[in-house]
């Protein structure tokens, strides 16, 4: 059941009369059935895939806190007998115990994830390889990504992960606990939620408040504002680029790398703010994924401000673990002997940022192109890093840095790096990419700007027309959003004013939006990861 | 908390939103009064006034290019109705006779049986043409329903601006002409053509793997059989006399058995177009899809004999006001005549059916 699609507002509008009437103890409850009436809708298939994940969350997760309880209880009962050693032996024995369930967990969740996820991009590599000699080939497995997979894996790790770490106690009600997995508008693009962030909002019961549902409907609007008026109408010239690259070439592929960083902003966010508006109609509030990243001035901004839960996730799960791992711990100290002080220090820091990056791009996709779109993401921060002492001595010596055009140029220049980057997902082939990357010095094209070569890309003079306005809104709100919350200021002034943007915005969405006949019915570009 | 004040607030912006938005649907669906008109058709029976007819015709195009109703009040005295769309299927002739049924009883319905040939929605237009013209009802939702192909959406045939959002950018001055108020593109259904295009050639008909109409379309003609008899109509199969699509003789066996059947009267006028008189040199504007305004009154001068003597429809031309009523629509339809003549003297075409040519 798409987002967009009239089946999905017909749920919501179901959901929302059925959830501030019936009592607020059975709300958890109601948001459970209809998370799972949301997935069954993608196949039954994907319930067994989620259901089975849940299962062994819940159970692992239930055995690591009896541990807890039990080391908790045993030191208690047996403070004044036992020695430090004694307790530190006790302890250490418990947490050995709790990571062998753990790791037996991890190596499950994140198993069923590989195996449905990457078996077919090893399958492929295995038989490139073994082309190479000759040898025979394997046959690829049919199976069907399920819908949220990475997205319910991640939040369920990062719920075991905490868990073990000893940050709360695991839910004891394995629906409440199913709930938190499968909760419906996170489900398939994220934010990936934290349980202590989550957990209680969704089990504790929620009266009508006019205000979080004003707020939220807004919310709602607003994403389906950006997907539908500005993703969806700029998607066709996206793909008329990036699908035929020998056709469009040269300035051709900086225009694609532009209209797809606006598309998948319009639409990830869109999604995001659809997502956070449900909830908000719920009376839950979610944590925000976006902070206006193409404000950003440097490639480390815009990741601390673009998907900020799943780099959070990434930092806090692989890149913190993995930095103070025994392995790392040695690398470093190994470093350290042979490189020196100030080289040595960042080996092990460089070699976490790599894996993270790694981890990153293939967790985008099984495929090349997103392992070198996080490993280009990885170079462009490590190089940065690098080049920092000679950024502040050019900032000093030429005192630019509260220049608001050398503010622009960084914004412009972080923009363009990034949507370079990005423009992996479109051609979906490393080869074809720099080809195309090439193409850009190589082929002088700049004329086609002018000679109306612009509306043969699937999209006409009346959808850039409706572009322009959709992006022009799209800016104002994000500027006026630093000083903020538009929804706030909005409700401060007068009814004329207020009413006349909501219904503006109602309106725009009907009359304007990319939906319906003529529109392919786009699925949100997160998705599929 | 929501106070009163509040409350009123927002029932008056939603009234407003609603507002706004049936005016915004209204501008952007099409109007279909200066091309292609068949999209017209169906709403126009809305607009009539006396809804008293003694036949109505429902079916395809093959009623509203080869029937006029003129010609029947003019010869016979008998007042008629076509309610036909461009490929009307035969469920939805079964919904539309059931609405029709609510506004008035006539003595006859006439179907053309064509349609028993599609048991399976064919085209979203087509289905757009039979149903946006008529007004919410129980028999609109099912015909909706049934009607729908895989890729629709009811919602949009309920709230249009979902199917017509995008018209938006190719909106002509033709949308804020008829904004409000429509005018009339046919005479009591018939949508008259006066140009011509004889036949040269005739297209071999291709052979059907099977000959067999659909249960589902032999459902929604008992159905359509049941409901006349039920309102004490007299149900009239027609095959109107067109060329082209092939007629095959297969189909005439089955609909004279159902006919002998369900004792009602079959006429298949491509087996009379001799005694008719129709010439398809000069009778046909499409070479022999269509019948022309001469063919069609040849047709309804033929059929209208029938009616009458077969059941018994009185001559009404002594009702003064009814005479009133169809003299006036007799002007409109004698100047649209004289209006298409002089069309096709000056461009050597007409205009509204020549869309593309338009462009050019």
């Amino acid at each position: 059941m798409l987002f967009t699609s009239y089946n999905f507002i017909l749920f919501l509008l179901a959901l929302f009369i059925i959830y501030y009437i019936i009592p607020q103890k059975y709300q958890w409850l109601l948001l459970l059935v209809a998370s799972f009436f949301f997935y069954s809708c993608s196949g039954w298939d994907n319930v067994a895939y989620i259901t089975v994940t849940i299962t062994a969350t819940y159970f692992t997760a239930v055995k690591i806190g009896q541990l807890h309880r039990q080391q908790e209880l045993y030191l208690k009962e047996n403070k004044g007998s036992l020695s430090k050693e004694e307790k530190k032996a006790y302890k250490d024995k418990v947490k050995s115990k709790q990571k062998k369930y753990l790791l037996l967990c991890l190596f499950f969740d994140l198993g069923v994830l590989a195996v449905v996820k990457y078996t077919n991009f090893a399958i492929s590599n295995i038989n490139s390889v073994s082309k190479i000699f000759n040898a025979g080939e394997l046959s690829f497995l049919d199976i069907a990504l399920p819908m949220g997979i990475s997205f319910y894996t991640f939040q369920s790790v990062g719920y075991l992960v905490d868990v073990y770490r000893g940050k709360y106690a695991p839910e004891k009600n394995i629906g409440k606990f199913a709930l938190f997995v499968s909760f419906f508008p996170q489900l398939i693009q994220g934010p990936i939620s934290r349980f202590d962030d989550l957990g209680y909002q969704l089990y504790s019961g929620h009266s009508f408040d006019f205000r979080n549902v004003s707020f939220g409907i807004q919310r709602i609007l607003w994403g389906f504002f950006k997907k539908l008026v500005i993703a969806d109408r700029i998607l066709p010239a996206v793909k008329t680029i990036t699908q035929n690259p020998d056709t469009y070439q040269g300035i051709y592929v900086l225009i694609g790398m532009v209209f797809y960083a606006i598309q998948l902003y319009a639409d990830f966010t869109g999604g995001i703010d659809i997502t956070i508006g449900i909830a908000e109609v719920l009376g839950i509030k979610l944590k925000e994924n976006f902070e206006r990243p193409f404000f950003s001035k440097s490639t480390a901004e815009y990741w601390r401000r673009w998907h900020i839960s799943m780099g959070t996730w990434f930092r806090d799960y692989v890149f913190y673990p993995v930095s103070v791992s025994n392995a790392m711990l040695k690398i470093s100290k190994f470093s350290r002997e042979k490189f020196g002080e100030n080289t040595g220090k960042r080996v092990p820091v460089y070699l976490s940022t790599i894996i993270v990056w790694f981890a990153t791009g293939i967790w985008h996709g099984a495929s090349w192109n997103f392992i070198v779109w996080g490993l280009l993401n990885c170079l462009v921060i490590i190089v940065s890093q690098e080049l920092e002492p000679f950024y502040v001595w050019f900032h000093n010596r030429f005192n630019v840095r509260d220049k608001f055009m050398f503010k622009l140029f960084q914004v412009g220049r972080t923009f363009l790096l990034m949507s370079a980057i990005r423009i992996l997902d479109c051609y979906r082939n490393v080869r074809v990419t720099f080809r195309m990357y090439g193409s850009m010095v190589t082929k002088w094209n700049i004329g086609e700007l002018f000679n109306g070569a612009l509306l043969k890309l699937g999209i006409d003079k009346a959808d850039y027309f409706v572009l322009l306005f959709g992006i022009i809104i799209m800016i104002v709100i994000s500027l006026a959003q630093r000083n903020g919350s538009i929804r706030e200021k909005l409700s401060a002034r007068p009814d004329v004013i207020r009413y006349a943007a909501y219904v503006g915005l109602f309106i725009s969405i009907i009359v304007f939006g990319a939906y319906g006949v003529g529109y392919d019915r786009n699925q949100f570009i997160y998705n599929q990861f | 908390m929501v106070t009163w004040k509040k409350a009123v607030k927002l029932a008056v912006v939603a009234l407003f939103t609603i507002a706004l938005l049936v005016f915004l649907q209204n501008l952007l669906m099409p109007k279909y009064m200066t091309e292609i008109l068949e999209g017209a058709l169906i709403s126009e029976y809305y607009l009539e006034e006396f809804k008293e007819h003694d036949v109505i015709f429902i079916g395809d195009c093959e009623v509203y290019e080869n029937f006029s109703p003129i010609v029947l009040w003019k010869e016979y005295g008998i007042t008629s109705f076509i309610r036909g769309s461009a490929q009307q299927l035969i469920w939805q002739s079964y919904y539309l006779l059931e609405e029709t049924l609510k506004y008035e009883k006539p003595k006859v319905v006439v179907f053309n049986v064509l349609s028993m040939k599609y048991d399976r929605p064919q085209k979203e237009s087509y289905n757009r043409m039979a149903l946006d013209g008529m007004p919410l009802s129980v028999p609109k939702l099912k015909s909706i329903k049934a009607s729908m192909l895989d890729d629709e959406k009811f919602i949009t045939y309920l709230f249009p601006i979902l199917r017509y959002h995008s018209r938006w950018s190719e909106l002509s001055a033709e949308d804020f002409k008829y904004l409000f108020k429509k005018r009339k593109v046919t005479h009591n259904g018939y949508l008259m053509r006066v140009d011509v295009k004889p036949v040269t050639t005739i297209p071999k008909e291709k052979k059907l793997a099977n000959y067999q109409f659909s249960d589902i379309c032999y459902g929604y003609l008992d159905k359509m059989t049941e409901l006349c008899k039920e309102n004490g109509i007299e149900l009239v199969l027609i095959k109107a006399p067109t060329i082209y699509p092939h007629w095959y003789d297969e189909w005439d066996k089955q609909m004279e058995d159902y006919a002998r059947k369900n004792d009602l009267l079959y006429i298949n006028f491509l087996k009379y177009t001799d005694e008719i008189g129709i010439d398809f040199q000069t009778d046909t504007y499409d070479a022999g899809l269509h019948l022309n305004l001469s063919g069609a009154e040849k047709l309804s001068g033929y059929f209208g004999k029938i009616l009458q003597e077969k059941f018994n429809l009185p001559d009404r031309r002594n009702n003064k006001k009814l005479n009133m009523i169809w003299a006036a629509k007799e002007d409109l339809y004698v100047s649209e005549m004289e209006k298409q003549y002089a069309e096709l003297e000056e461009f050597g075409y007409l205009k509204a059916f020549n869309s593309r040519r338009n462009e050019d």
